[in-house]
Parts: structure tokens; sequence; C-alpha cells
């Protein structure tokens, strides 16, 4: 496969591929394997404090309880927040990016204007907004980023569909009487599938730092939650003594989004239809 | 050639723009195709000729029906089938069927060309799986491929691969009008003469009908049976291939005749050449639109448009719309 080797020729992306795998590994498995399960939760007020040991390797935080287990636990949480903010966000901008792409009136014209306001406004400040609005908790600060993420789509789909509306092969189609809904969905949508994808992929990554960045800030996850972000606000006060309560999460994060990145970024270079050869 | 027209198009207006804007003020209108009115007879192959920007893809679009003409009527086959939206004309006119000038680029990237072959028989409602095949089968056997192609991604095809598979696409659907754009286009010589043949034979085995654009007056001369001239819009001359070829009428014509290079040693030096660019589509000049580049120009080409007229008494069906036509 022509594909898979230019891929693996692409040193970034391989080790982005590398950490999604993994972290994606420590979501699934990452449960069975914690080291101190009760101590996820439970606090232990007797071990507070504990700087990284051969018994807790992350250390312990500031009501006794083991930051390597609650990074492990922590990531199945982030993994699954960025993947329905990001599913959301996608099912409502890439509808709508298509139909503002595809057809001229007013319709399209009201759904680009309303993509530039939100695009106007930094996304952070505006998820903030929204999420205080919805009242603290995961499940609003992650309404709040679906809702200021779907412009980023519905704005790559509209360009990629105004480019295609005026190609060859989608004026053939008219041309042979195809229905609008075909040209869409069955050779439109496909051909805008390559800049969704990598747009996916590094919205995951941003996703995640968005919404440890709410945590932080106090209006995405609530303890006990053992949110990255979260976990970060937390031990602020105890800084710079406990470097270590701040320090593991603060990796986590760091490690999860670079990965996400690097693969994107070699997604966005890799997707070619000319790339593709039959087999004969 | 007297068979019945198949199609006709009368006074015929395609306009580009138009219409107001959101905010202010209206838009300029550019007439692209301006009054034509064309017959195309059961059979026949009528040659569009023109410079770039003329008109001739815009006026092949407009038969077709993806773009919507301002004014006039067209007939096909004795039915009005004018004045149609464009899905709307498309289904009015299952009859016609288009080529396009780079047959590669007008099938989907993504799919193979099996696949883009048996969708576009889908999309005409034909359902049996056992027949879609079997006519993309006799398709491709009669374009001269053979169906180790449908594996194939359009990339992979070379200039005149694509345009056979361009032509089987549209075949399958058993059209009675082909319209080919620039058919010729980036092919060298061999393949041109080959594609042309293929052509002509199909023409002939399958009672089409051909309405071939192109700015290339000897594939012109080769493949039709008419000619028709077109300047800014509209058609300046029209008439058997032979008689346009032996005796032009219009000086357009004439200035196009000469500019087509020849193998005559020397004929370069002292080759009459057409003065500037055509002019702007958007300020077609008064009275006859050819007058800006044209030596026997005067008054009353400045004031008054010349209008088709027989070009003599004896030559049949060969017309030209010049005030100083050559007899």
């Amino acid at each position: 496969m022509l594909i898979v080797r230019k891929f693996l020729r692409d040193v970034a992306a391989v080790l982005g591929f590398v950490i999604i795998c993994v972290v994606i590994g420590i979501a699934i498995f990452g449960p069975f394997l914690l080291p101190h399960p009760d101590l996820v939760f439970d606090s232990d007020i007797l071990r507070r404090f504990e700087p990284p040991s051969a018994e807790f390797w992350f250390g312990t935080d500031n009501l006794g309880r083991d930051i390597f287990s609650r990074v492990i636990i922590g990531t199945r949480g982030a993994l699954m927040v960025a993947l329905t903010v990001v599913a959301i966000a996608i099912a409502i901008g890439v509808p709508l990016g298509i139909y503002a792409g595809y057809t001229t009136g007013w319709p399209a014209e009201v759904i680009m204007r309303v993509t530039d306001v939100f695009l106007a406004v930094p996304q952070l400040i505006l998820a903030l907004a929204i999420a205080q609005l919805a009242g603290r908790g995961l499940g609003s600060a992650m309404a709040a980023l679906a809702l200021t993420y779907w412009p980023f789509f519905c704005r790559t789909v509209y360009a990629e569909t105004r480019r295609l509306r005026h190609t060859v092969f989608i004026e053939a189609l008219q041309g042979l009487g195809a229905s609008k809904t075909r040209i869409l969905f069955v050779h439109v949508l496909p051909n805008v599938a390559s800049p969704i994808i990598v747009r996916a992929t590094v919205g995951m990554g941003f996703t995640i730092l968005t919404t440890a960045l709410l945590g932080f800030l106090g209006v995405g996850a609530t303890p006990p939650n053992p949110d990255w972000g979260l976990a970060i606000a937390e031990s602020r006060e105890y800084l710079p003594d406990v470097w270590w309560a701040a320090t593991f999460p603060g990796l986590a994060i760091l490690i999860t989004v670079l990965g996400f990145n690097l693969f994107g970024d070699g997604l966005r270079d890799l997707i070619d239809p000319k790339l593709r050869r039959s087999r004969s | 050639m007297s068979a019945a027209p198949i199609l006709s198009l009368s006074d015929i207006t395609t306009v580009y723009g138009g219409g107001k804007r959101a905010f202010g003020g209206p838009r300029a209108e550019v007439r692209a195709v301006d009054g034509v009115s064309l017959e195309l007879r059961e059979g026949e192959a009528l040659g569009l000729v023109g410079e770039s920007g003329c008109g001739k893809t815009t006026l092949a679009k407009t038969i077709l029906g993806l773009l919507t003409e301002k004014s006039g009527s067209i007939r096909l086959g004795g039915q009005v089938v004018s004045g149609l939206r464009p899905e709307a004309a498309r289904r009015a006119r299952p009859s016609i069927h288009y080529v396009h000038q780079d047959p590669g680029a007008a099938l989907d990237p993504w799919w193979t060309v099996g696949h883009a072959l048996d969708e576009t028989l889908r999309i005409h409602g034909v359902r049996d799986r056992r027949e879609r095949a079997a006519r993309i089968a006799e398709m491709l056997m009669a374009v001269g491929l053979d169906t180790s192609f449908l594996s194939r991604y359009p990339h992979e095809l070379s200039g005149g691969q694509q345009r056979r598979i361009g032509l089987a696409r549209i075949l399958t659907l058993r059209p009675r009008i082909v319209i080919l754009d620039e058919p010729t286009s980036g092919l060298d010589l061999s393949v041109q003469a080959t594609v042309l043949g293929l052509f002509n034979d199909l023409r002939h085995r399958l009672g089409l009908t051909y309405l071939f654009v192109s700015h290339d007056l000897s594939v012109v001369r080769r493949m039709c049976d008419r000619v028709a001239i077109m300047y800014l819009g509209r058609i300046v001359e029209i008439g058997p291939t032979a008689q346009i070829f032996a005796a032009p009428a219009h000086h357009y014509t004439r200035a196009l005749l000469a500019a087509s290079p020849t193998l005559t040693p020397g004929s370069l030096d002292d080759m009459p050449s057409l003065r500037d660019d055509p002019p702007s589509p958007t300020a077609v000049p008064s009275g006859c639109a050819f007058r800006t580049r044209c030596a026997h120009a005067d008054e009353q080409c400045r004031v008054e448009r010349p209008d088709l007229a027989a070009v003599t008494d004896t030559a049949h069906g060969h017309l030209a719309a010049c005030h100083h036509a050559f007899p």
C-alpha cells in the first residue's frame, strides 16, 4: 500500500499515531491496570502530598489520592468528552457547510454570516460564557464547546464545496441529470471528507485542551471528577512545593494534544486521491 | 442533406450576471449568446467554431439545459423544451448528451471508471444490474476498450482513453444528439486521428447527430457536414462545410481561415492575422460586432446590425451576417 508506506516515512505523524494508540489503549484498559484503584476517589489524609516513589509513581495529592491512578482514569473522560464534542460539531457544521456551499440565496447567506459571527469571537471566551450561563458541570461545558466548534467545520466544508461546485465532474453529473441529493451526499461529501478528517483529528487535541482549560477555570468538570484540568486547578495553591500534583496531569494533556496534532498534520499531507491505485 | 430538424433554436439569448446584488446596484449583464437561431438536422454533424470566449460553450450548455436561456425557444423533436430550470430542463431533454472538453476531469476522482459508468445508468433509472453491466460492456467495446478498464481510476487513463470513456459513458444512455466540446484538445495528432475516426464511425453506426464545438478548423473540416461560425455570441456565418471553406462570405470567417497555419514554407511570414483581441462581451460594439477588427467596415456597419442572409441565390443554406459579404 503506497499510502501506508508514505505515511511511515513521516516520523512526526507516526509518533503522533503511536501516542494516540497508547492513549486510546490507556482509556480502554487503564481502569483494569490501576496500582491503587481504591485511591482514585477515596482520600487517605495520612498520605497526602507524598512525592513520587516506587509505590506512588506520580505522588499523591492534597487528599492523599494516587495521582497516577487519577491520570489514567482521567484519560477515558478526556477522550469521551473530545469525541462527543467533535462529533456534535461535525453533525451540525458539515451539513450546514455543504448546503451553504452548494446553493446560493438567502439561507446559505444566513448560515455563513452566523458562522462568521461565531468565528469572530474567540472560541474559548464564547464557550466560557455559554458554559457559565448553562451552569457548572461537564455536560454544559461539552455543550458549550460543541456549540462554538461547529463553525470551524462549517467554514472548511463550505470552502471545499464551493470549489467542487464548479469542477467539471460535478457539472458532468448535473448534465447527466443526477439529483441534488445524489450529488451532495454521494459525490461532494466523500470529496470533502479529507479536510473534515484532518480538522477533526486536530480538533480532538484542541478540544482536550479547551476542556481542561474550562475545568481549570472552574466551569467544566466538578470534583471529585479526575479531570486533568481540574486536577491542575486543585493543586495550584500547593505549588511549587508539591510540584508533582500539577505536573503529571499537565504532561498528560501535553502529550495527548501533541499526539493528535502531529497525526492530524501528517494526515493533511497524506490525503490526496491521486495516491489511490487500483489493484491491477 | 435535407433531413428534418431534430433540434431547432430560435432567437436564443443566454445572459450571465444581471439581476441585483443583495446590497447596492444592479449587476452588469453579459450576453454570452445573443439571438442565435440554429437547426440541427437528424444525422448530421454541425461544427460550431469561434475564438475563445465567443459563446460556443455557453450555447452548448444552453442546448444541454445546464444554463437557462433568457429568451427564445428550443424545440426538440417537435416539442418546446425551453424556459425550464436546469434540473427540469435535463429531464425534458434526455436525448441530448454532452462530452466534456476534459473527460478525465468529468469523472469523480474517488470512483473507478466502472463505478462511474454504472452510476450514470442508475441515475437514468436502469434498475437491472445485469442490464447495466451488459450496456456498459457493449459501449466499451464500441469505443474500442475492454472491461479491464472498469477497475481503473480516472487519473490512470491516457488522454485518448479518457475521451473514449467519456463517450462510452453517455452512449450507454442511448442519446440521439451528442454535443462534443473540443473533443481533440490536448491530444497528440496520431491519437486525435483515431479518436476522430471513432467519432465518425459511431455516428454512422448508431445514427447520432453531432454538435461539434471546436476552434480547430482542420478538425471541423474533416468531421462536419455544416459549419456555424460564432463571433461575440452571434452566428455570423453558417453553411455547408465545403462552401464555407471554399468561399467564405464573412470577413471574420476569411480571417479565421487565413489564420490557420498551413504547411507551405514561408506562409507564416505574410499571413494576414486578426488585429487585436476580440472586444469585451460586456461592451459589444454597435452595429456589426466585428467592425472594430474588420478592414472593410464603414458607416453602415457602425449603425446597422447585419442579419443572416443568403450569400447567393444559388448557394443552398449558406448564410452570412455581413453588409459587405463576399459573393
